[in-house]
């Protein structure tokens, strides 16, 4: 049984008195871009919902890239909206596996991990999403010559 | 809704996650499933290898996907019992004042955030 999450937030929200629910995202038609080189010839980045600069205050905050030679040793999640009754996120690599792509990387399975990885933050608005933290995430891929994109949502 | 971005834009994407109605209302390109509370979409807290086969499993739909949306739902499990389903976000009558509290608290920070300039 797969939990039904947009009724489960829709029950809660409502539950906490918000008149309105909150209209989650809806298309009919789905982009795709098969894979243009192998993937032992392809750059490999990650997307992250997982905040690297919490000090930016959450109703600013936008998305970013950042180098993977200084990923923080814990991302801040607490502001997150995960199952925090059931798990926790001390092991960064259950939402985060850079060290697996590494070694993917080493063993040859994947190109190179790419220079930056791209922080995308869970935005209330839909068309801060659209509008600008999509098309920075798409230009600094495109800057890094990424090929692939790994996109890891807590 | 970025991935879809992404591959307007020439970049292939796979998204791992678990939220597998939002994904799919979405329409994103590639999904692999985790059936895992909701913090962990990769695998378990320090169960290298179940991540790294989540990340292999991932890779592998991107090289064999042929259209949109092309969505797989891993083998693993959090636990035999699925009693952890019910709690996330669950509603007990004796929750009401609560929840009601913290939808006050919420609608009044945002209220002063705004009042900050702190919005985009």
């Amino acid at each position: 049984m797969k939990i039904e999450y947009i009724k489960r937030t829709r029950d809660y929200y409502r539950a906490q008195g918000f008149k309105q629910d909150y209209q989650w995202a809806s298309n009919n038609q789905t982009p795709f871009q098969p894979l243009l080189k192998p993937l032992t010839d392809s750059v490999v980045t990650l997307v992250t919902t997982a905040v690297t600069e919490p000090d930016i205050p959450k109703p600013i905050r936008a998305a970013k890239s950042y180098s993977f030679a200084s990923v923080p040793k814990a991302f801040e999640t607490s502001e997150l909206s995960w199952d925090k009754q059931t798990t926790h996120t001390r092991d960064r690599s259950s939402y985060f596996p850079m060290e697996i792509l590494q070694d993917l990387a080493a063993e040859g399975t994947i190109g190179a991990l790419a220079e930056r990885y791209h922080f995308v933050p869970t935005e209330y608005s839909q068309s801060n999403t659209i509008e600008k933290d999509a098309p920075a995430t798409v230009n600094a891929c495109l800057q890094d010559a990424v090929d692939v994109a790994i996109l890891i949502p807590l | 809704m970025t991935a879809r971005a992404l591959e307007q834009n020439g970049i292939s994407t796979v998204v791992i996650g678990s939220a597998w109605d939002i994904l799919k209302s979405c329409g994103t390109p590639r999904v692999l499933y985790n059936d895992l509370p909701l913090g962990n979409p990769v695998g378990k807290p320090f169960d290298r290898s179940m991540q790294s086969t989540t990340l292999r499993s991932a890779l592998q739909l991107l090289t064999e996907a042929s259209q949109a949306p092309t969505y797989q739902v891993s083998p693993f499990q959090w636990a035999e019992d699925p009693e952890w389903k019910q709690q996330f976000m669950e509603i007990k009558p004796e929750m009401h004042a609560t929840l009601r509290k913290m939808g006050d608290e919420n609608r009044l920070e945002r209220k002063t955030n705004k009042a900050q300039g702190l919005f985009r």
